[in-house]
């Protein structure tokens, strides 16, 4: 099933991958979203802007309707933690159980030490999650990693 | 009189009506009406239509245009399937609507074995498939034409889906002997509406198809063409009027509000983009020309609906008979569906739920503010259309063409002190159709868009006076 999906996708598509970007619950700092997301389309993707102020469930209708390849949610204003809870099985209720998933920002109140944030955020699902301060060529360079290894069958590469 | 005229035509589900124009001086010639026959043969009612207006403005001119529009017959009844609820499928309602189609169902997913029994039974005129956006999703899409193509449902399919596969879907249902148009995305970007072309292919089909399956080409000796759904032709109409033509000034952003025994239509011709600053919007963008249908909204196939959703008690209060005497009213308009009230008690039954219908119409037709609580403070945050700012609100349709103080009804449709959160008009100049014009407005536009234009606003008289004091008043008493 979630075989034919894929292969679906990418001969419709000709290779052009779609990424749906956003600011998640009620935040509303976007210019590190959108600096994020016109370095993705200037990298060649497609991407899907939502925009500050998204819900989780929009960024999944979002995903279905566009058949996108990955999410990549932002948040900054330390109430990420809350916002992403229950995204990924958002996702597999939606249909999409494996599409890649990205957090990054200021993901957490105060001063945690960024290991324990990172893993709190892959064992809800992320496939990523990045911390303040990440350049948009390092969220590149793992985006093509990713796809990469999803064409070889792997969930993702190798940290 | 210079000659040239031309005749307009509404098949509607009570009347044939005929409005006849003087297109030199854009003016009305005269009207005729006659009983809706197109269950027997619809030449009949045309021409006893016919023969009144004869009896108006004498010996018949050869008429350049014969148009007609129709609703009869149960209008152009529609199904529409799209893929998620709140984007392709919403998108596909939003065309469907515009086109003027009665919509009898919307789907929206992978259809189950269950839903297209469902949209069998529904039995529609045309089914608008949605679904992905072009290069987003194929397989629902495909999925759904496999499950249409498996059915006995005989109507034509509009495809309006991820362009990537139209192809497919047109064969898959060609190959079960279904017929399939296809035409561009409804949504071909993620959040771009894309309304137009499925609305255009729409009317070709009801043109091509529908006006024969209905029985309405029987007379077609009489007429010309019948170019579109009445509710289309209503659209038509108020956009004419809204946008001017050839250079002409029109009126600029309006709303139409269209009060009916069965529905209550309100048609809004307006970006709606937030009239206040630092404002977000949300959700879809909205189409510029939207219409929406409320369907338990009715003066008397759905008067028991109009109460329920008003509260007999809150009609009570805004001038209708006390609750007790409510049921016995109720039961003749559900009897009489052409009752025109000649006491006090019915008037004053029927200019209630008018103006329970005109309010709760209009203020599920406008959007929404809502102020959502940030670190960084308050956002205020804006769903569908700002009427706020429009200049002028038209009222048409029965019971506001004849009722004794159209103003007081219109007036509900404004916006209230006590619903500061409901975009509804502020302050609009009121228009009252009263000689029912906006269909033969929007019909003509399409031959003589000119002297449409013209013969709308020469028609179209205004009402209230421009008392704005009174009728904020009245708003707010309202609500």
């Amino acid at each position: 099933m979630s075989d034919t999906k894929t292969k679906n996708k990418k001969t419709a598509k000709g290779g052009r991958r779609t990424l749906v970007t956003g600011v998640i619950g009620s935040d509303t700092h976007i210019v590190g979203n959108r600096i994020l997301s016109m370095a993705l389309e200037d990298a060649g993707y497609t991407v899907v802007t939502l925009g500050a102020l998204t819900p989780a469930d929009e960024f999944i209708k979002a995903a279905i309707e566009t058949a996108a390849d990955a999410i990549l949610v932002s948040s900054l204003y330390g109430q990420g933690e809350l916002d992403c809870r229950g995204f990924r099985e958002l996702c597999i209720e939606a249909g999409i159980d494996d599409i890649l998933l990205y957090a990054g920002g200021n993901l957490v109140v105060g001063k945690q030490p960024w290991p324990e944030v990172e893993k709190r955020f892959l064992d809800m699902g992320f496939d990523r999650a990045f911390p303040p301060g990440t350049r948009t060529d390092e969220v590149l360079d793992f985006l093509k990693r990713d796809f990469r290894a999803r064409d070889e069958g792997l969930r993702k590469a190798e940290p | 009189m210079s000659g040239d005229a031309a005749l307009l035509i509404d098949f509607g589900s009570t009347y044939t009506k005929l409005r006849a124009v003087d297109l030199a001086d854009a003016r009305i010639m005269g009207s005729g009406q006659g009983p809706s026959t197109v269950t027997s043969d619809v030449t009949e009612g045309l021409t006893a239509a016919l023969g009144d207006l004869e009896r108006q403005i004498g010996a018949l001119p050869r008429f350049k245009h014969r148009l007609a529009s129709s609703s009869a017959a149960g209008g152009l009844g529609m199904v529409t399937v799209g893929l998620v609820r709140e984007l392709t499928a919403e998108a596909a309602r939003q065309a469907a609507l515009g086109a003027g189609a009665k919509l009898v169902g919307a789907f929206a997913y992978k259809l189950t074995a269950g839903d297209v029994k469902a949209i069998s039974a529904l039995a529609p005129d045309i089914l608008l498939l949605a679904g992905g956006t072009d290069g987003g999703n194929d397989e629902v899409i495909q999925h759904n034409a496999g499950r249409l193509a498996d059915s006995t449902l005989a109507c034509p399919v509009v495809v309006a889906g991820n362009r990537q596969a139209a192809d497919a879907v047109a064969a898959i249902l060609a190959d079960a002997g279904k017929e399939a148009r296809v035409t561009e995305n409804v949504m071909p970007e993620f959040g771009r509406l894309n309304i137009e072309p499925a609305r255009a292919a729409i009317r070709r089909v009801f043109i091509e198809r529908i006006v024969h399956a209905k029985g309405i080409d029987k007379a077609a000796a009489l007429f010309d063409a019948v170019l579109m759904p009445t509710p289309a032709a209503v659209l038509d109409g108020a956009r004419l009027l809204a946008d001017g033509h050839g250079g002409r000034p029109g009126l600029g952003p309006l709303v139409v509000v269209d009060v009916g025994g069965a529905t209550t239509d309100v048609h809004s011709v307006t970006e709606g983009k937030p009239s206040a600053e630092a404002v977000v919007l949300h959700g879809l963008p909205e189409p510029y020309v939207k219409r929406t249908v409320e369907g338990d909204l009715g003066m008397r196939h759905n008067a028991r609906a109009i109460v329920e959703a008003a509260g007999a008690e809150a009609l009570a209060a805004d001038g209708a008979p006390a609750p007790e005497r409510i049921e016995a009213l109720l039961a003749r308009a559900a009897a009489e569906p052409g009752w025109l009230p000649d006491d006090d008690e019915g008037h004053a039954f029927d200019r209630a739920l008018a103006r329970a219908a005109v309010r709760l119409a209009v203020r599920r037709h406008a959007g929404t503010l809502e102020t959502v609580y940030t670190t960084t403070g308050p956002v205020t945050v804006q769903r569908g259309k700002d009427l706020g700012a429009v200049g002028t609100l038209i009222g048409t349709g029965g019971p506001l063409a004849h009722a004794d103080d159209p103003a007081a009804v219109l007036e509900t449709a404004l916006a209230s002190p006590a619903e500061p959160l409901s975009l509804r008009p502020r302050a609009p100049k009121m228009l009252l159709d009263g000689e029912y014009i906006l269909f033969a407005c929007g019909l003509l536009g399409s031959v003589a868009p000119d002297a449409a234009l013209t013969l709308g606003l020469r028609h179209l008289h205004p009402v209230g006076a421009g008392d704005t004091e009174e009728r904020r008043r009245g708003a707010t008493q309202d609500a």
